[in-house]
């Protein structure tokens, strides 16, 4: 493609709108403008440029703002959708949501469900469109970012004066004024900070053209970010695992792949008591109930030692000790151990009295260890309690009458026991579960009495390891830095020059004009020169 | 509990004089003399602002040290902290446009939303280990500065709507604006509404049966329109439902939605009444002598401003603290999901202003939503969808 040669004699590259020295205009609809449109400095931009392959195509529709601002409203509208029921991984565990939506919100709820809303967020089509806001970053800021740097790097100090004329803040005079005046505006300009370059009798004062910048690096940290939340599916960056340990346990932490191991020492909850903090929340805790203060596991972290070696049993050596609390992970490795739930008094342990029914009279008491059960437990003096069955979750009888069990964990623990005793050696069989005891074989002459329960607390902890963070942080920092750079700072330059034997102002700024506009009237007090003059307001008089 | 005490007269103080800057404010409005300079009716209202705003911060630094912990723990904590922010965002913009329309319009929606946020219970509240760091406060107070910002470019928009509408016309720019209006005052209605059967103490207990057949009480202390599930009426001579909800609606809150937007619609009824003409159209005098393109660089300027403060704030300090206490930076709860929403709006908002042009009119609409987002998020999260948020 051939350059376009502005009269000044500067060469510019094909598709410029304003030269990039001199600033007059090269195409026909930027001479006709009463204003220049000068938010890219009129520079040579490919999707302004190019419409022919596919590539252009491409390259055009992602550069466009006005579909960034579409992809930006839809995904706006999809997030939001999500938010209307509560989405699948929020659903209590163990539900089937296919029906669960239905059963609990309705007709509306099936819906939800069948067009995939209950787990938007992870669906194909918001993932594209998510991709899609990062393509439409990446083509749109190359679009405009490289042309425009050359622009601002290329400009004269004089400029044309059409270029003056249709900037929006301009003024002209016949009046040349002289030079104690324009000192007197050079060191106005100076207090602000301006930097100042002069050439052939005109002047050129700017500042903050970095934070031009500001919306291209904020792009770019953006960018950073969604590549690092990308790479959360890159196998061994990211894990997320949930261990329930209970007190007392040593558990192997899943994922690093026997080589830790972690000791539930100790399990605590507090909860305020009412004289805490000399009793200020009394009030809150009358109104809503017992307010949890605290829960810990006060764990031990161990290392393998025989991990490499295999076969070997493992040897623990003990790396740390800490209390893990909400806000207080613990942190070895690249792991982090996450205190997230609990679940008080998981039942343990159950004792039991054997009795006779007719005189009451208990013949010795045994233990039931709910995880782990022995066959028969001997009471002495002919007395013995054999263990048939045990349900740890009973859950009522099958069709054929045998006892279920719903989990393996000891939630609703029931016992089919036979008795021996000196009248019955080959026992009396009793099924008993919390609350009920049934004698399916008949009445028995012995009964089992409950008499105790032991409880321990389970911890629920989270393994977290996410190497992705570090790119986040930085993509976080460094899309902050950019945001701050384009808001907080203001891109302001001023034109000051003579040419035949006329006198002109300009001012432009890429934003807050008001600001601009004060500086001017300081940097114009009490001068002669005309200080520029808003033609947008001009016109509306 | 002399602290605690100290704190609520403070804040009490505190709003009484945001009552009075506004009358400053409106002063100012009246004084012909200052067309060009600032008035000294308006001098003395942000005076009466800024004792008013330290006041404030009294009563926020001397709860803080009764609770021992930052006051942004609850609903009513929040609201008032946003509102503190509210102010200094005023104060901020104020200082540096000088325009006093600004504090007409300002300090009554500072002085509705102290309001609002006492209709909530107030006690001191323990914080439950979720809360227990250092970032409750590094995050909600940046996250509420930033929401405070960008709602005075709210206030700045609704000023150059009042003045750019034509009210000669009737349509849908005259209908939204009205509806706007109207919405502001359902919140004075609740306000009423609350305070007044409080006062009376009414109480209506009902049973009822939620969604899991579990029979459960609810007591009301607003007589009952909109009845909860199955709803039986358990105390004498109190009002009956006119309808019942199905058990996934939580009625009570239902009952006071109604409550506050009919009695809205008669106040709002009432106001047209009185002014023979929209409300629109009865506050354009007041703002006669704004300049347009002022409050429109005003509510610009206020975005941006607000937008860095509040990425920082409500994502950026967000996700560390998610990060550090729920082991996630990122998990799509609703709060989580309505701050990307707004910030997504203000990113749009900043595009088309920026590219498309869209300045002026079409700006000061876009402010007028954005503040809507904010006070969803603010609101309707908190009390309408359950999540991780949920401390109301």
């Amino acid at each position: 493609m051939q350059n376009v040669k502005c009269e000044c004699g500067h060469d510019n590259p094909h598709g410029t709108i304003l030269c990039e020295l001199c600033g007059r205009a090269l195409t026909e609809k930027a001479k006709e403008e009463k204003l220049y449109d000068m938010r890219y400095e009129g520079s040579a931009r490919r999707s302004q440029t190019y419409n022919k392959s596919i590539i252009d195509k491409i390259w055009n529709f992602f550069s466009s703002v006005k579909v960034g601002i579409w992809i930006i409203l839809l995904t706006l509208i999809s997030a939001s959708l999500g938010t209307i029921l509560p989405q699948e991984f929020y659903l209590p565990n163990n539900v089937d949501p296919s029906v669960y939506y239905e059963d609990v919100y309705g007709t509306f709820g099936k819906w939800y469900y069948i067009i995939g809303f209950y787990d938007l967020y992870n669906s194909a089509w918001f993932i594209a469109l998510i991709a899609a806001l990062g393509v439409s970053l990446v083509i749109a800021s190359l679009d405009r970012a490289i042309p425009l740097y050359r622009a601002l790097k290329k400009q004269r100090v004089d400029r044309h004066e059409s270029f003056l004329k249709k900037q929006r803040l301009f003024a002209e005079t016949d009046k040349i004024p002289d030079e104690t005046e324009l000192q007197r505006v050079r060191e106005q300009l100076k207090k602000k900070r301006y930097k100042i370059r002069e050439e052939n009798g005109a002047l050129f004062a700017e500042k903050g053209r970095f934070s031009r910048w500001g919306p291209y690096v904020n792009h770019v940290g953006l960018i950073i970010f969604l590549i690092g939340s990308m790479l959360r599916s890159v196998d061994g960056l990211y894990i997320d695992e949930l261990l329930w340990i209970r007190e007392g346990e040593t558990l192997q932490v899943p994922s690093t792949k026997g080589e830790y191991y972690i000791k539930n020492e100790k399990f605590t909850v507090e909860t305020y008591e009412k004289e805490d903090k000399a009793g200020v929340f009394n009030e809150a805790l009358e109104r809503v109930g017992t307010v949890v203060k605290n829960y810990q596991t006060d764990a031990v972290l161990y290392r393998d030692e025989n991990n490499k070696l295999p076969g070997a049993k493992p040897q623990l050596s003990e790396l740390e000790k800490d209390d893990i609390q909400v806000n207080q992970p613990m942190k070895f490795d690249q792991f982090a151990v996450y205190q997230t739930s609990y679940q008080k008094d998981e039942m343990k342990a159950m004792q039991f009295a054997l009795t006779n029914k007719a005189t009451g009279r208990e013949m010795g008491e045994l233990t039931v260890d709910l995880f782990e059960q022995q066959d028969s437990y001997d009471l002495g003096s002919g007395y013995k309690v054999e263990l048939l069955g045990f349900y740890p979750d009973f859950d009522g009888f099958s069709k054929e009458g045998e006892p279920k069990s719903k989990s393996p964990l000891p939630n609703n623990p029931a016992f089919l026991f036979n008795m021996m005793s000196p009248e019955h050696p080959d026992g009396e069989v009793s099924f008993v579960e919390i609350q009920n005891t049934m004698e399916p074989l008949g009445e028995t002459d012995y009964k089992m009495t409950f008499k105790s329960l032991e409880t321990r607390d389970v911890s629920a902890l989270t393994i977290r390891k996410d190497l992705t963070l570090p790119i986040l942080g930085l993509g976080g920092i460094i899309f902050m830095a950019g945001v701050i750079q384009g808001s907080y700072w203001n891109h302001r330059r001023i034109w000051i020059q003579k040419k035949n034997g006329r006198f002109y102002a300009a001012g432009h700024t890429n934003k807050n004009w008001h600001g601009l506009k004060k500086e001017l009237d300081f940097v114009f007090k009490g001068a002669s020169i005309p200080a520029p003059e808003d033609q947008i307001e001009e016109n509306k008089k | 509990m002399g602290l605690a005490s100290l704190s609520s007269s403070l804040l009490y103080t505190a709003f009484v004089l945001y009552l009075v800057a506004t009358f400053f404010f409106g002063g100012a409005i009246r004084d012909k003399r200052s067309q060009s300079s600032v008035s000294g009716w308006a001098k003395v209202g942000f005076v009466v602002t800024i004792i008013g705003f330290i006041t404030h911060v009294g009563y926020f630094i001397t709860r803080w040290v009764a609770a021992d912990h930052a006051p942004v723990s609850n609903l009513f904590e929040f609201i008032v902290a946003f509102g503190m922010m509210l102010v200094g965002a005023f104060i901020l913009i104020y200082s540096i446009y000088r325009v006093s329309i600004l504090g007409l319009f300002t300090m009554p929606v500072v002085v509705l939303i102290i309001a609002y946020a006492s209709m909530f219970p107030r006690e001191l509240s323990p914080l439950i280990p979720a809360l227990q760091s250092d970032w409750l406060y590094i995050h909600v107070t940046t996250a509420a500065l930033g929401e405070a910002i960008l709602s005075i470019s709210f206030v700045a928009g609704l000023i150059y709507l009042i003045k750019a509408i034509d009210q000669t016309k009737v349509g849908k720019k005259t209908f939204w604006l009205e509806f706007v209006l109207y919405s502001l005052i359902s919140v004075i209605s609740f306000v009423i509404v609350t305070t007044s059967f409080n006062f009376i103490n009414y109480e209506a207990t009902f049973t009822w049966v939620d969604s899991n057949d579990q029979q459960l009480e609810e007591t009301y202390s607003i007589p009952a329109l909109v009845g909860p599930n199955q709803g039986e009426l358990q105390t004498d001579n109190r009002f009956t439902p006119i309808v019942d909800t199905p058990a996934l609606v939580n009625a009570k809150k239902l009952n006071t939605l109604v409550w506050s937007l009919g009695i809205g619609l008669a106040l709002y009824g009432l106001c047209r009444l009185v002014l023979r003409k929209r409300i629109g159209s009865a506050l354009k005098p007041v703002v006669k002598n704004v300049s347009l393109d002022l409050v429109d660089e005003i509510s610009y300027r206020s975005v941006i401003i607000g937008f860095p403060v509040f990425t920082l704030g409500a994502l950026i300090f967000a996700m560390i603290w998610a990060q550090i206490a729920w082991t996630r930076f990122w998990g799509w709860d609703p709060k989580e999901v309505w701050a990307l929403i707004t910030f997504l709006f203000y990113a749009a908002f900043l595009h088309l202003r920026l590219s498309k042009g869209w300045h002026g009119e079409k700006s000061a609409w876009l402010a007028v939503i954005g503040f809507a987002i904010i006070m969803f998020n603010l609101i309707a999260v908190n009390l309408v969808i359950a999540g991780l948020h949920s401390y109301a």
